[in-house]
């Protein structure tokens, strides 16, 4: 039957990169039954990351705050090693009670920047970025905009979410590749001597 | 159809109830031990830094989950429903063996002092402080079994502020790691008396398992090589090995059935398929903990003790207790992680008693190794939490910090107190606890009389910058909860006998810390599991002809 193995496919002349493309949808398209490989590629065409929880605007903003949080420098941050992913995912488990603090704070953090600094957050220049931070953890961000959540209590959900995704457990969706431990020099897992990575 | 009637039924699988199960099947009693938890391993979530008990931001690797929520007064007057997981819950683990399957693993014994604490330094206005009706000379023998049967490593020899003891430990001390190492010798430049801290770990082979071969976590964690001695790996499968004795897991007490003579009949409990059942029994103990001892007791109405089970005059659940953890961190130029794991090794009880102006003390001890995690929050006060700042912060000081903590012993505060909670219910239908008060105003004092003695000793081994680390006031209770139906002789002014009977029920027993009538400067779990031997040992001595006499 066609289909059911999307990267086969017709003809046999599909791109490696097309593949690629349909790996990631053929789950999807699994799941809904779809039978068509037009139609998959289609979908394919358009993907984006999706997630579970945070709308495409919403993800795109909290992975600038998260960035500046865990920033990289000679050593993956927080984008590079899936904060987002993380936190989305946690917010379909454990910390779905943390949900609404996510969706209504970053809309308070949206109109926060807007209003003071006349710019989406992603554009501010970097030293902007942290000062935009600095007055949401310092709770001195417009009250009217932070009725619930507080900003210190949206700042303080972001910071410890980002603080776990990058020390956790590569399980839980962050720490892509092990970075923290190879940033400190610890082996992984930590049962003595079974290393699971090449020391930096 | 009706479950077979036995002598004895025990609720609780942990410390207490482990050990108080196994001396009544030796002495001849049939046992069902019933616990909410089940049997947990290792594998099942490894070494999970976000899932422990320590570390449970994800969720308690062991237990409980979220149909057993508690109500905690946040502020005065204003009422949270809390999940296990979630801070001010004080969870205990829900398993088989409890605590003890994930716990640091620290084996005190209490100090003479420590039973006698009103007689030794008077109760502070506020403070419900009393003496134990048992002295440490009475428990000395119950140190002993348990350090002998559940197993400990350590070497009092060079700490001259132990308690008197007739045997050495059965295993010889851990060794310092590094950071013991660098603590041992500012200690002794200091006039101070350091050794190495006692451990139910094994330093070597014993009671036929493996030597530890030092993880770099394990408090929070179970033990994947079994070298860590709690109750589900000694005593119950002793107990359950003399075929007198029946485990039940997922089973969740409910109500102490207590009949108008004022004798306990059984336990009602729902089995792991959530079906009601009632298993009867000669005699019954309570093993839970100090607060879901005391909510069961509360839960256990009836007409004679219409307020709960032993509750006659309102000290059921009353004086909860902890630690008022205290001590310092500090930063050091030189490497002092070697990633010997645990981490903790060294102690000092120079400060346990005799501090100038303040009752009681602590005893110090280095920190477990911190998962970067919670590394993350050990910061000078003041130092930024994030930014590049942060990860220079990590990359400098993981490897070249040390924390020194210590048990502060609370003052027991009358109003620091378990209730059942009049609308929350669990899972089951059960009222749930309801937790409410702080701790007194001393053990702050206390605390930074402690912190500023860790401070120091820090400064000694070179740390390059400290700072103290004191709590609030608040309310207590935590792993470490104690206190919810003290023993004492005054039936007006305690819940049960100086053999954990309670008042006025002469079947239904108490084995656990919250008979504590104080805390001790020190983690409590042996104490606890001394106490199990001798509720157990007593109910054993009084059974005769197949029944308590």
């Amino acid at each position: 039957m066609k289909g059911a193995d999307p990267a086969k496919g017709e003809g046999g002349s599909l791109s490696r990169r097309t593949v690629l493309k349909l790996g990631l949808v053929g789950m999807i398209g699994a799941a809904v039954g779809a039978g068509s490989t037009a139609a998959i590629a289609r979908l394919g065409r358009s993907m984006r990351p999706r997630y579970r929880f945070f709308t495409d605007p919403e993800a795109d903003l909290l992975i600038d705050i998260c960035e500046q949080l865990i920033p990289r420098d000679d050593v993956p941050g927080a984008t590079d090693t899936g904060a987002i992913a993380y936190i989305d995912l946690q917010l379909c488990g454990p910390l779905a009670r943390d949900r609404r603090t996510y969706r209504r704070g970053l809309e308070s953090f949206r109109q926060t920047c807007l209003r003071i600094h006349r710019a989406p957050f992603q554009e501010l220049a970097p030293s902007a970025k942290i000062g935009a931070l600095r007055l949401i953890e310092s709770g001195e961000a417009p009250k009217d905009l932070w009725d619930d959540p507080s900003a210190k209590a949206f700042f303080g959900a972001v910071l410890s979410h980002t603080m776990q995704s990058f020390y956790g457990s590569p399980r839980h969706g962050g720490n892509r590749d092990y970075a923290s431990y190879r940033m400190l020099g610890l082996d992984y897992p930590q049962v003595v001597g079974q290393n699971r990575y090449r020391k930096a | 159809m009706a479950l077979k009637h036995v002598n004895a039924v025990v609720v609780g699988a942990g410390a207490g109830g482990g050990v108080v199960a196994k001396e009544l099947t030796e002495a001849g009693l049939s046992v069902v031990i019933l616990e909410r938890g089940d049997w947990v391993s290792f594998e099942k979530f490894g070494q999970d830094e976000l899932i422990n008990q320590r570390t449970t931001v994800l969720g308690n690797a062991y237990g409980p989950d979220d149909r057993s929520p508690r109500v905690v007064e946040a502020a005065a007057g204003t009422w949270e429903v809390v999940m296990p997981h979630e801070g001010g819950y004080s969870n205990n683990a829900a398993c088989v063996g409890s605590g003890t399957v994930s716990y640091g693993a620290m084996a005190w014994r209490y100090m003479e002092k420590d039973f006698r604490m009103r007689s030794t330094y008077g109760a502070p206005e506020g403070s419900t402080l009393e003496d134990w009706p048992v002295s440490y000379d009475d428990l000395e023998p119950c140190y002993e079994k348990a350090e002998q049967e559940v197993g400990v490593s350590g070497d009092m020899s060079a700490n001259p502020f132990a308690a008197p003891r007739r045997k050495p430990y059965p295993m010889p001390a851990f060794p310092y790691n590094r950071e013991g190492r660098i603590l041992e010798a500012a200690a002794r430049r200091l006039g101070l008396h350091p050794f190495p801290i006692p451990m139910l770990r094994n330093s070597v082979p014993y009671g036929g398992r493996n030597e530890c071969v030092h993880n770099r976590y394990c408090c929070g964690f179970a033990c994947p090589n079994n070298a860590k001695n709690g109750t589900h790996n000694t005593v119950i499968p002793r107990a359950l090995a003399s075929g007198n004795c029946e485990l039940r897991t997922r089973s969740i007490a409910s109500e102490v059935v207590v009949d108008d003579r004022g004798l306990a009949r059984g336990v009602r409990y729902f089995d792991a398929d959530d079906r009601a059942q009632y298993q009867t029994a000669d005699l019954v103990v309570l093993s839970g903990g100090a607060i879901e001892t005391a909510r069961l007791l509360l839960n256990s109405k009836s007409g004679l003790f219409p307020n709960g089970a032993g509750n006659r005059f309102d000290w059921v659940g009353r004086n909860l207790q902890g630690h008022a953890y205290s001590g310092a961190d500090g930063l050091f130029e030189e490497e002092t992680f070697d990633d010997v794991g645990p981490g903790a090794t060294i102690a000092i009880s120079d400060f346990n008693h005799g501090n100038a102006g303040i009752r009681g003390g602590a005893a110090l001890c280095n920190e477990f190794i911190r998962p970067p995690y919670g590394f993350t929050g050990m910061r000078p006060p003041g130092a930024p939490s994030w930014g590049k700042e942060h990860k220079d912060f990590q990359r400098r000081f993981y490897m070249r910090s040390v924390s020194i903590r210590g048990p502060v012993q609370e003052m027991p505060v009358f109003d620091a107190r378990v209730r059942v909670d009049p609308a929350v219910r669990d899972h089951w239908g059960i009222p749930v606890a309801r937790l409410s008060g702080s701790r007194h105003p001393h053990d702050i004092e206390i605390g930074r009389v402690i912190a500023a003695r860790a401070e120091a000793w820090l400064k000694e081994a070179g740390a390059v910058a400290t700072w103290p680390n004191v709590p609030g006031l608040g309310l207590s209770g935590g792993q470490h909860q104690a206190g919810t139906c003290r023993m004492g002789s005054d039936p007006k002014t305690s819940v049960a006998n100086r053999f954990g009977q309670v008042h006025d029920i002469d079947n239904l027993f108490l084995s656990d810390a919250s008979l504590h009538v104080t805390n001790g400067g020190f983690n409590p779990v042996l104490t606890i599991m001394a106490l199990g031997y001798w509720v157990g040992g007593h109910i054993g001595s009084r059974w005769k002809g197949g029944r308590l006499t």
